[in-house]
């Protein structure tokens, strides 16, 4: 339950880092929070020849709006995020999600660049920004581009990332007022990797719901789907949580069969969606 | 830039419950070995070694920390606050008192992590309610005790201060 041995770096400029980066590509790794890596290391599930440690890039930590997103920085603490004025107030289903990652001591270093990097398939950071239709910033020394987060997440800890690339920032949109959200998730145990998680928003526009629908750890990546829907607030969440759940190909481990798993999923989804729809705002 | 190549045993030198400490790393070695293994703080426990059953919990710089899941290297110039810390901290001699009067320790393996948490909890929840106490309290295993006896000792601690 120790490391392997790598070399340790501690770049003071993000140019520092990605410099490390180009050198090193997928031979290095990333360390923000160490929450997820600390115990890929000491499992030896990774052995880098390179950790870079970003803790010493203080604006990689920063919050900000962003015309009609907020942009958060890979560094930011969940803790910190779950206190910012900003996000409380305009992503209120990212706040209810980030109350369930992990444990009140690891939201305190746990970052949500970091979590993104990861992938882990039932991470609720990943879900929320790939239901709320978010984007990641990749930045290299060939400069910096934004991925919609739904093409991000390619399975489990895969991602589209290039061997030279950081996560710099997420970028969140806002949900204008009177979005009804719900969050939910079921698990063994208060703060342990979700079996299904779901996350939902829905606002009112007219006579229709503008409405979006994600489940995490169902599938090896989240999975979402938007969509303008008409009738009761029961019908939207049946048909959205069904239409949802009937094509995928549900995870199979100890803990739910993939067949329980896709019964669980069907109900959480419908459950989170109706909560949403009935808090949007007519 | 700060570069430890592998292999490589480097002075880490940081403050640890108000007093300056030093002493030798490797970049792979664990916060939590350092804190033992050369700063002799034995008070720093050990459990899983993955950042799941909250012993190792210390506070650095402010904020809570798995020192299993930690470098040692990383802590360069870092104020940590340990159990041998917090066992003299005076405004915890009511929580330590009510811990023991409610049976929130049995064997204590775990105490360490879950004081650390407790004090850096009640700074900013310094009135928690029973389900946050709870939810706190979900980070670090506890196979002795049930967990009840810690969530009486806390909430009887927060109301006691809040007087």
């Amino acid at each position: 339950m120790k490391p392997a041995p790598f070399e340790y770096c501690r770049p003071e400029t993000l140019e520092e880092a990605l410099s490390l980066l180009s050198e090193f590509g997928d031979d290095a790794l990333v360390m923000a929070g160490g929450l997820s890596l600390g115990a890929l290391l000491n499992m030896r599930m990774v052995r880098p020849e390179v950790i870079v440690d970003i803790n010493g890039l203080e604006t990689l930590a920063q919050i900000e709006r962003v015309e009609n997103h907020i942009r958060i920085g890979a560094l930011a603490r969940q803790a910190d995020v779950l206190v910012s004025p900003d996000c409380v107030a305009a992503l209120p289903l990212l706040i209810a999600g980030l109350h369930n990652v992990g444990h009140y001591q690891t939201r305190s270093r746990g970052t949500l660049g970091g979590s993104v990097a990861h992938a882990d398939p039932s991470a609720e950071t990943p879900l929320c920004l790939v239901t709320l239709g978010g984007e990641v910033e990749l930045s290299s020394l060939r400069g910096v581009r934004r991925m919609a987060a739904r093409e991000f997440f390619e399975g489990a800890l895969t991602t589209a990332r290039e061997g030279d690339e950081m996560v710099t920032a997420l970028y969140w949109p806002v949900l204008g007022e009177g979005t009804g959200i719900a969050f939910e998730e079921i698990n063994e145990r208060r703060g342990d990797f979700a079996i299904v998680a779901a996350a939902a928003w829905a606002r009112h526009d007219g006579d229709v719901f503008q409405c979006g629908l994600g489940l995490g750890g169902v599938e090896d990546r989240p999975v979402s789907q938007v969509e303008n829907a008409e009738g009761t607030t029961e019908e939207i969440a049946e048909r959205l949580a069904s239409q949802l759940v009937r094509d995928l190909e549900p995870l199979d481990d100890r803990r739910a069969s993939s067949e329980y798993r896709r019964h669980l999923a069907f109900h959480l989804g419908q459950k989170v969606m109706r909560h949403a729809l009935e808090g949007a705002i007519r | 830039m700060r570069r430890v190549a592998p292999g490589e045993r480097v002075r880490v030198s940081c403050n640890v419950n108000g007093k300056s400490y030093s002493g030798f790393a490797e970049s792979r070695t664990l916060l939590s070995d350092f804190l033992r293994h050369e700063l002799h703080l034995y008070g720093t426990h050990v459990g899983c070694e993955h950042g799941v059953c909250g012993a190792c919990t210390i506070v650095l710089d402010g904020r809570l920390a798995r020192s299993c899941s930690t470098l040692a290297v990383q802590v360069e110039g870092a104020d940590l606050t340990t159990i041998e810390g917090l066992a003299t901290d005076e405004s915890l001699d009511r929580l330590r008192d009510a811990f023991s009067r409610h049976g929130a320790l049995q064997c204590g393996f775990c105490t360490p992590g879950i004081l650390a948490s407790t004090s850096h909890f009640l700074k900013h929840y310094p009135n928690p309610d029973e389900a946050q106490v709870r939810d706190m309290l979900s980070g670090h295993l506890c196979r002795c005790t049930g967990y009840d006896g810690m969530v009486r000792a806390i909430l009887e601690f927060a109301e006691g201060a809040s007087e």
